[in-house]
C-alpha cells in the first residue's frame, strides 16, 4: 500500500468514527440496489436534481445584481427592478448565460418534474408502499409552483405585473375573508413595491428553503423502501439467499451514476440549445409583453400565464361563477393540483404497471393525457366560445380520471399476468413507445392548429 | 440506446406544438430581413435611430460604447452618434422627462431598449412605415398598424405623404401604392373583404413617384436596417451568444454525450 | 457481474471522460467567475475624469474623485518644490523605488516633467486607506520644527512629504499612489488615462 493510500485511510477512518461517511455511501451509493431494468423514464429524477442546482446556483448569482424595487428611476417608466434586469443582461460580465440559465431552468424543471411525474403515474410508483414518497413529491410540485410563480413577479414587467395582479386577485374570489385575504397578500392595495419585496423573499430564501428539505424527504423515504421499476416487479421479493441481495438490483453506483451522467450530458445539448439559440422559446419560456416595463395602468391585450401552468389556467377558465360568486372556479384549479396527491388511495388495482394493466385503466390514462395537454394548449390562447366548451369537456374528463379511478381499477385484468422477476425492454416496446410520443407530438400540433 | 436518444428529443419535442400557438392576430405584417449580424446595416440604423428617435424615445439601458460591439471605435460614437451627452460610457437616455411626454403626446414614449422584444420585429419594421396623413388626429398623423397612435411621423421627410385608402372586395393595385392588404370580416355568415391601401402622394427623400408608381425600395431598406438596430440593441450579446451556443453544442454533442455514452456501456457490459 | 473487467480500460474511460467533464465545469463556471468583476455600469463610472486646473492657485490643492476614490491635484509653489530635496535623508523611499506610480511620475517631484510643479496623487494612505489630511504649513506645533509642508494621516500618524513621499518612521511602509494621468492642454488635465 502507498503512502498516499494509507493516509487516506487515516482520514477516512478518523472522519468515520465521527460522521458516517463510508456508511453513508455504502447505503445510499455502492450498496444501494436499485432494479436493473431501468427505462427511459428513469433519468428524469436526477435530472430535476441537477435542475434544483442550476436553478440554486444561478439564482444565487442572480440576486447578487438585482434589485427588488418597483419604483421608477426618475424621469423615465422604467423601474428600478426591470432595470436591473437589463443590468444583468447587458452591463455584468456573463450576465445574460446566468439570467438565461435560470429562465430556462425555469421552464426546464416543469419539463422534466412532469415527465418525472407521468412516469410514476404509468409504472404506479405511488402505490404501496411508496405513496409517503408520492406525497413529498406532490409538495415538492406545490413548493416549485409557488416558487415559478413568485419568482415570475421578479422582472416586474408587463407580465409579472398583471399575472401576480390576477392571481392575486383568485384569493379575493374567497367568500368573507377573501378581499382582506388578497390585500395582506399584496400588502397594498395593488400589487406594488411591498408585494416585489416578499416576493423577492419568498422566493430566495422560504421556498428554496422548504423545497430541498422535501427533497432530502422524498429521496430518504425512497431510499428506504427501494425503487420502483418499468413491471412494478417488487425486487426486494427475490434476494439472493446467502448475500440478501436483490438478484434483479444492480448498486446505484457505479451503475446508475455513471448511466445518469450520460443522461445529464443528453440533457445539457437540449438546455444549451435553448440557452443559446431560443431563450425566449417563440415567447413560450419569456413572454414578449414581460418585456415591457409594468404599468399600472394598462392591461396587456392577452394575459397567459407561463406555459406550464396553463392546463390549470384553463379549468379556471371552464368553471363560469354561479351563486353570485366566481370561487368555483378557483376551488376546481386548486383541486386539480390537489387531487393528483390522492391516486395512491384512488387506485384499487393490485397491479402497478401499466404494462400488466388492463384496458379500462389504459383507456381511461389517453383520455387524461389528451385532456391534459388539450387544456394547457387551451390555456395558452385566449378563449373564445368553442375554447371554453372544449376546456369544459377536458375539465371533465380530468377529474373524472381521479374520481372514477376507484371503480375502473378494480376489476381490470390485464393480458397478461405480472412476471415473478424484472423483465428487459425490447424493439416492440421501443418502437410503441416512438409511436405513441409521435402521435402525441403530432395530435398536440394538429390540435393547436385547429381551436 | 440510439433510439433512447431520439426518445429525449423526441419526448422535449412534445413542446414545440407550444411555440406554434405563439403567433398572434391583427393586421398583416410585413416580413423584415433579419440580419444583426451584418454590423453595417446595423450601424446605419443607429444612425437614424439617434437621429430621428432619441429626441423623445430613450433607451435607458442601452451604454452608446457598447456600440463598440458593432466596429466602432469610442471616437466615432462619440463624433458620429452622440448629441445628449458627452460621456461614451452613459445610457441613450432621453432629455424629454416622461410627464412631460404624457402632457405633449397623450402618452409617455416607451423606452425603446426592449421595444423589439416586447413587439417583434416585423412589427416594428411594419408600423414605421405604415403612417398616413389623418386630419382628424391633433399630430395630422395616423398608423396603420397602431391606430391613433399619439406619435407623429417623425421620417416624414424621408417617406413622404401617405394616404389610406380602404376598398370592399379585392382590389387590383392601382396608382401608386406603397403597401396593402386585406382584411376579412363575418358580416351576416359571409366573409366580407376588405382591401387597404397606403398610396404615396407626395414623395421624400428616400421615396420617388416614378410614372405613377410608388419606389419605396430605398426608404425600405433604411427602415429595415433601423428595425435590425432595434432588434440588435434590444440584446447587444446575440451576436456572442449565438457564437458560444455552436462550440458549447459541438462540444457537448461530439465529446461529452459519446464520452459517457462509452463510460456507461463499458460498466454495463458487466451485467450482461 | 461475472465477466473480466478490463480495469486499465476502464480507469483510462474514466479519466478521459473526466478530463472532458471537467473542462464542462471549467467553461461553466466562466460566466459566473467573471460576473464579479468591475461591470459595464461600474466601469463607466471608473471612467478617466477631466480636471479644470486653470483656476488653481499655486499653494492650492483641489480633490477629485476617481473610481471612488480621492485624487488629489496640488499646484505646488516653487518653495515647495525647492524644499523636496532638503528633507530626503528623512524618507524612507526618496527615489520611488519601492511604491507605485507611471514611469513618467518616478522622479523627484513624482510628476510629469513639462508640469513639475502639479502634483497628482492618489489620497489614500498606504497604510490602512485612510485619507490623508494636506498641512501645508511650516512648522506647525504638532508636526515639530522642521515640517516642510506635506500630508498627514490622522489615522496612525503617517507622514508625507509634498510629492507624497512617505517619511521614515511610520507606519505606511511606500510612497502614495500616483494615478496615470495626463493634460489635454494647458488647462486640461485627465486622470485615468496616460495614454
Amino acid at each position: 500500500m502507498s503512502k498516499l493510500q494509507a493516509l487516506t485511510n487515516t482520514v477516512v477512518n478518523w472522519v468515520d468514527d465521527r460522521f458516517p461517511v463510508t456508511a453513508s455511501w455504502k447505503a445510499h451509493m455502492s450498496e444501494y440496489y436499485a432494479p436493473k431494468n431501468f427505462n427511459f423514464w428513469y433519468y428524469f429524477g436526477s435530472l430535476a436534481l441537477l435542475v434544483l442546482v442550476i436553478q440554486i446556483v444561478t439564482g444565487i448569482f442572480l440576486t447578487m445584481n438585482y434589485k427588488p424595487d418597483g419604483s421608477l428611476i426618475p424621469g423615465t417608466n422604467v423601474s428600478v427592478a426591470f432595470n436591473s434586469v437589463e443590468y444583468i443582461m447587458r452591463d455584468v460580465a456573463g450576465g445574460w448565460i446566468i439570467r438565461y440559465m435560470h429562465s430556462t431552468g425555469a421552464s426546464m424543471f416543469f419539463v422534466v418534474v412532469y415527465l418525472h411525474m407521468f412516469r410514476g403515474l404509468v409504472y404506479g410508483s405511488y402505490k404501496q408502499p411508496r405513496e409517503l414518497i408520492w406525497i413529498f413529491g406532490m409538495l415538492i410540485f406545490l413548493c416549485l409552483m409557488a416558487e415559478a410563480f413568485l419568482g415570475y413577479l421578479l422582472p416586474w414587467g408587463q407580465m409579472s405585473f398583471w399575472g401576480a395582479q390576477v392571481i392575486v386577485n383568485l384569493f379575493a374570489s374567497i367568500p368573507v375573508i377573501g378581499p382582506d385575504l388578497s390585500v395582506w397578500i399584496r400588502g397594498d392595495f395593488v400589487v406594488s413595491d411591498a408585494t416585489l419585496n416578499r416576493f423577492f423573499a419568498l422566493h430566495v430564501i422560504a421556498v428554496p428553503l422548504v423545497l430541498l428539505g422535501l427533497v432530502v424527504a422524498h429521496l430518504v423515504a425512497l431510499h428506504e423502501v427501494g425503487s420502483n421499476n418499468p413491471d412494478g416487479v417488487e425486487i426486494k421479493k427475490n434476494k439472493d439467499p446467502k448475500t440478501g441481495i436483490p438478484l434483479d438490483g444492480i448498486p446505484m453506483h457505479p451503475y446508475y451514476t455513471i448511466k445518469d451522467i450520460f443522461g445529464v450530458a443528453v440533457f445539457l445539448v437540449i438546455f444549451s440549445y435553448v440557452v443559446f439559440f431560443a431563450p425566449e422559446m417563440g415567447g413560450f419560456f419569456l413572454e414578449h409583453p414581460n418585456f415591457d416595463p409594468a404599468d399600472p395602468l394598462k392591461t396587456p391585450p392577452h394575459i397567459a400565464p407561463v406555459w406550464y401552468f396553463t392546463p390549470y389556467y384553463a379549468i379556471l377558465r371552464a368553471i363560469p361563477s354561479f351563486l353570485g360568486t366566481q370561487v368555483w372556479g378557483v376551488i376546481g384549479m386548486g383541486a386539480a393540483v390537489v387531487i393528483i396527491a390522492f391516486l395512491p388511495w384512488l387506485d384499487r388495482s393490485p397491479v402497478k404497471s401499466i404494462r400488466y394493466r388492463g384496458k379500462k385503466f389504459k383507456t381511461a390514462l389517453v383520455l387524461f393525457l389528451i385532456s391534459f395537454i388539450g387544456l394547457g394548449i387551451l390555456g395558452a390562447k385566449a378563449p373564445t366560445e368553442l375554447r371554453t366548451i372544449l376546456s369544459q369537456i377536458f375539465s371533465v374528463i380530468y377529474f373524472g380520471f381521479f374520481l372514477a379511478m376507484p371503480f375502473y381499477t378494480k376489476n381490470d385484468p390485464g393480458t397478461e399476468p405480472v412476471p415473478a422477476r424484472v423483465t428487459e425492454t425490447n424493439t416492440s416496446r421501443q418502437l410503441a413507445f416512438l409511436m405513441y410520443v409521435g402521435i402525441a407530438i403530432l395530435g398536440s400540433f394538429v390540435f393547436a392548429k385547429l381551436v | 440506446m440510439k433510439n433512447k436518444i431520439a426518445r429525449i428529443i423526441a419526448a422535449c419535442a412534445l413542446l414545440a406544438p407550444l411555440t406554434a400557438l405563439a403567433a398572434s392576430g391583427g393586421v398583416a405584417l410585413d416580413k423584415v430581413e433579419l440580419r444583426v449580424a451584418n454590423a453595417e446595416s446595423v450601424q446605419r440604423g443607429a444612425k437614424v435611430f439617434v437621429n430621428y428617435c432619441l429626441s423623445c424615445h430613450g433607451a435607458s439601458s442601452m451604454r452608446y460604447n457598447r456600440l463598440t460591439d458593432l466596429g466602432l471605435s469610442e471616437q466615432q460614437i462619440k463624433d458620429n452618434l452622440m448629441f445628449a451627452t458627452d460621456k461614451v460610457g452613459d445610457p441613450m437616455r432621453v432629455a424629454m422627462q416622461a410627464k412631460d411626454g404624457k402632457a405633449w403626446f397623450g402618452a409617455t414614449p416607451p423606452d425603446l431598449t426592449l421595444i423589439a422584444r416586447s413587439r417583434g420585429a416585423d412589427w416594428l419594421y411594419t408600423y414605421l412605415r405604415s403612417f398616413y396623413r389623418d386630419s382628424s388626429r391633433p399630430t395630422g398623423w395616423n398608423n396603420a398598424v397602431f391606430d391613433k397612435v399619439g406619435m407623429p411621423h417623425v421620417l416624414w421627410q424621408l417617406q413622404g405623404d401617405l394616404e389610406l385608402r380602404t376598398v370592399e372586395g379585392k382590389a387590383e393595385a392601382k396608382g401608386p401604392v406603397a403597401r396593402s392588404w386585406e382584411t376579412v370580416e363575418h358580416v351576416n355568415g359571409k366573409d366580407k373583404i376588405t382591401t387597404h391601401q397606403l398610396v404615396l402622394t407626395k414623395a421624400g427623400e428616400l421615396t420617388r413617384l416614378e410614372d405613377g408608381k410608388a419606389n419605396m425600395l430605398d426608404f425600405d431598406e433604411r427602415m429595415t436596417d433601423l428595425t435590425n438596430y432595434m432588434v440588435w440593441m434590444s440584446e447587444p450579446a446575440q451576436v456572442k451568444r449565438e457564437s458560444i451556443g455552436y462550440s458549447v453544442l459541438l462540444f457537448l454533442i461530439f465529446l461529452l454525450v459519446p464520452m459517457t455514452y462509452i463510460l456507461k456501456r463499458e460498466y454495463w457490459s458487466d451485467l450482461h | 457481474m461475472t465477466n473480466q473487467v478490463d480495469n486499465s480500460k476502464r480507469r483510462f474511460l474514466t479519466l478521459a471522460t473526466g478530463a472532458v467533464g471537467g473542462v464542462a465545469v471549467v467553461g461553466v463556471a466562466t460566466p459566473f467567475i467573471a460576473s464579479f468583476f468591475p461591470s459595464e455600469r461600474a466601469k463607466a463610472a471608473g471612467a478617466p475624469v477631466e480636471v479644470d486646473i486653470s483656476k488653481l492657485e499655486p499653494g492650492q490643492k483641489i480633490d477629485v474623485e476617481w473610481r471612488g476614490k480621492p485624487v488629489w491635484v496640488v499646484n505646488r509653489t516653487k518653495e515647495m518644490v525647492d524644499s523636496l530635496a532638503k528633507i530626503e535623508s528623512k524618507l524612507t523611499d526618496p527615489d520611488s523605488n519601492g511604491s507605485d506610480q507611471p514611469e513618467y511620475a518616478k522622479n523627484k517631484t513624482r510628476a510629469r516633467a513639462d508640469k513639475a510643479n502639479i502634483l497628482v496623487a492618489l489620497g489614500v494612505c498606504t497604510h490602512l486607506g485612510c485619507s490623508p489630511t494636506f498641512r501645508p504649513d511650516l512648522a506647525p506645533a504638532d508636526l515639530g520644527a522642521d515640517w516642510m509642508g506635506g500630508f498627514y494621516c490622522p489615522c496612525h500618524g503617517s507622514k508625507f512629504d509634498l510629492a507624497g513621499r512617505v517619511y521614515s518612521g511610520v507606519p505606511a511602509p511606500k510612497n502614495l499612489d500616483i494615478p496615470p494621468y495626463k493634460y489635454l492642454n494647458d488647462a486640461v488635465l485627465l486622470v485615468g488615462e496616460d495614454k
